[in-house]
């Protein structure tokens, strides 16, 4: 087995390194960083700006390939270049790296969780008002994308406040600025904070998992061995979880590497909307400003969640399919 | 390669079905999507929206762009159906103008991409070898690679109005998972007595691709040509929503509800009208994929039905889950794990 996860995992690397190199000749053959020192008042100096820019590896002046060398010198020992404003990438990205892994986190393990909970309880009672229920409602929330659904929970959170009388939902930022108090009410007032950002990204994500896992449920629950394991003396329950879920699990498993890209484009919609400032935000930002290294910074973080998540999967996989483990 | 063994291969192919007096398959499908409520309903509700966006511009009284300085940010009326924006354009008209444009982007992302995975696919499972392994590796490379950074990085470069070139961007990012589940399918067929007979005639690789492998996998691929409207329409919304979608002076759906976000909570028809009509249009066209999964395949309907009228022991077959995931998943959460 760890032959297997082994080489999954230099596929990985490798695939990570193509698509992050891609991103690095895209981003710099197209955007022109140039428009930074253009919008310039007073305007520099061309020399100046012409000496700025190669000093940051940023000049379409310089070939292509020595700048990507120069970068990929960088990457290897560690650091991912500067923003055209001459700041450390670095630093940007120690700063967000967290809120957006706490948002997509959060997300994906209460999506997924949730929403696979959901599905083998409505397969199990096929046809009752749980199972309609929660069908119709995965079916509509499958139909909104993120960004609509996101400024519908905003709207939502607005009408409520009101209704209350009280900010009970906040919706700008990740904490409040400034705000005096203790530990516990730095607490609440985080929670507050990620209660709507979070519900956005899992909603969708439940629903997928919903629906996946009624249908991956359903197929298994009439199947011979789990009529096996109820005629040995296991109660219906046990052999629900034990051998229906765990079989049908395995497809879902593998479904979590695809779902998780959109996580991460969806990362991108909810940051914005509700003012959090993550990797998301900078992407937004750093394409407007032409900001090359953020960028691949940015796509470079995104590919290697996708390939965490993908590797996570694997390993589920393994645990969940003797199969795989023994060949 | 003789025109008479074509021919022949021909008939063969339409011999099983004229044997018997059996209505063709695709009547039958058609009969089996309109006992589908819900494939009817979807279908009567998109052929509402395709009415609406070409013949309500027509009939709206204002212009698509002409703005009324009388009226800025005005609640519907009767003048203003679905009331104005801050500039005092009719929200009616270039709502109507951008669901045209969402509709017809979905249609022919979906056209566009399927062909693509149709053909990438069969190649790659017919030919195998080194063929598959290069088509395939692209196929991965292309589902790592950070689609959104990608598409946002390249959008806002296009000229204005030149939004059939964002169709082929959006087309080039959405056909990889479509075309390895072909790829699989492609695999199995090669085995077929009816492909193994075009081939021993001598038939060339692309002939029996296009004439026998392809046009036997007509029914996963229609499925996945609406998964991918809904996919494409999912997208378009997102990217539209910073600006790197639709460039003006075209709209859509998505730049028109990325405009309403701002004034949304004070100024709520800015927004909604255009939200709910995308839910709406997605909505629907899940509907129909669904619908039309059904009727395409029968595994999938005796799979819904089985716990209330238990199918034959024989019907039912070993239970294997991890071949074939693709298929039996339904429509519209593959397009939500699609969609960028």
């Amino acid at each position: 087995m760890a032959k297997f996860l082994l080489r999954r995992l230099a596929n990985y690397v490798l695939l990570v390194f193509v698509a992050t190199s891609f991103a690095y000749v895209l981003a710099a053959t197209s955007l022109d960083a140039r428009t930074y020192f253009e919008s310039q008042t007073p305007r520099p100096d061309p020399a100046a700006v012409e000496m700025i820019l190669t000093e940051r590896n940023l000049n379409d002046n310089d070939p292509l390939a020595e700048r990507y060398v120069r970068w990929l010198g960088g990457v290897v020992t560690g650091d991912l270049g500067l923003t055209v404003q001459g700041t450390s990438v670095n630093d940007d990205v120690q700063r967000r790296i967290g809120v957006t892994l706490r948002l997509i986190v959060l997300g994906a393990v209460i999506g997924s969780v949730s929403g696979v909970a959901i599905g083998a309880y409505a397969a199990v009672k096929q046809y009752k008002i749980f199972d309609r229920v929660s069908t119709v409602t995965a079916f509509v929330l499958l139909s909104i994308p993120t960004v609509v659904l996101a400024v519908i929970l905003q709207i939502g959170a607005v009408m409520i406040n009101d209704l209350l009388g009280m900010r009970l939902l906040l919706y700008s930022g990740e904490y409040s600025a400034g705000l005096q108090a203790d530990w516990w009410g730095t607490l609440v007032d985080r929670l507050q904070h990620l209660i709507l950002p979070t519900l956005s990204l899992a909603l969708g994500q439940l629903a997928a998992y919903m629906r996946y896992q009624r249908n991956m449920m359903l197929d298994v629950l009439d199947a011979d061995f789990v009529r096996t394991a109820m005629a040995k003396g296991l109660t219906r329950r046990v052999a629900m979880r034990r051998h229906a879920l765990r079989t049908a699990l395995i497809p879902v498993v593998t479904y979590f590497a695809f779902t998780f890209g959109v996580l991460m484009a969806g990362a991108i919609f909810t940051e914005t909307i509700f003012a959090w400032h993550g990797m998301g935000e900078l992407l937004v930002h750093s394409i407007a400003g032409n900001d090359i290294n953020s960028v691949v910074a940015v796509a470079g973080f995104s590919a290697v969640c996708v390939l965490l998540a993908a590797l996570a999967s694997d390993v589920a996989y393994a645990w969940l399919d003797p199969r795989v483990r023994v060949s | 390669m003789t025109q008479q063994a074509e021919l022949l291969v021909d008939d063969q192919e339409k011999g099983p079905e004229s044997e018997f007096e059996t209505p063709g398959r695709w009547r039958t499908v058609w009969r089996q999507l309109l006992k589908s409520r819900q494939a009817m309903i979807g279908l009567a509700v998109l052929a509402v929206l395709f009415l609406m966006a070409y013949i309500g511009p027509l009939i709206s009284p204002w212009e698509f762009g002409e703005p009324d300085f009388t009226a800025f940010y005005q609640p519907p009326s009767p003048e203003h159906w679905w009331g104005t924006t801050q500039t005092g354009q009719d929200i009616f008209t270039s709502t109507m103008v951008g669901l045209q444009k969402s509709l017809i982007i979905g249609l022919l992302v979906a056209v566009v991409s399927t062909t693509v995975a149709a053909v990438v696919g069969a190649f790659a499972g017919y030919l195998l070898g080194l063929t598959d392994k290069a088509l395939m590796w692209v196929t991965d490379l292309l589902l790592v690679l950070p689609t959104f950074v990608i598409l946002s990085i390249l959008a806002p470069r296009l000229d204005s109005g030149s939004w059939l070139i964002f169709v082929v961007l959006l087309s080039a990012f959405l056909w990889m998972v479509t075309a390895k589940m072909v790829r699989g399918m492609a695999i199995s067929l090669k085995e077929r007595e009816y492909v193994l007979a075009a081939r021993y005639m001598g038939l060339p690789a692309w002939k029996i691709i296009f004439r026998h492998i392809i046009p036997n996998m007509s029914s996963l691929l229609i499925v996945d040509a609406t998964i991918n409207v809904v996919a494409a329409i999912l997208a378009e919304t997102s990217l539209s929503y910073f600006g790197f979608g639709i460039q003006p002076p075209d709209v859509s759906l998505g730049s028109l509800i990325a405009a309403g976000t701002r004034p949304a909570p004070t100024h709520p028809w800015t927004f909604w009208f255009a939200a709910v009509l995308l839910i709406v249009t997605v909505l629907a066209v899940n509907l129909v994929g669904d619908g039309l999964r059904d009727a395409l395949d029968p595994r999938a309907k005796a799979r819904r039905r089985k716990r209330r009228r238990p199918a034959p022991a024989a019907a039912a077959g070993p239970v294997r889950p991890a071949a074939g995931t693709g298929r039996v998943q339904g429509t519209s959460e593959k397009a939500a794990g699609k969609a960028p």
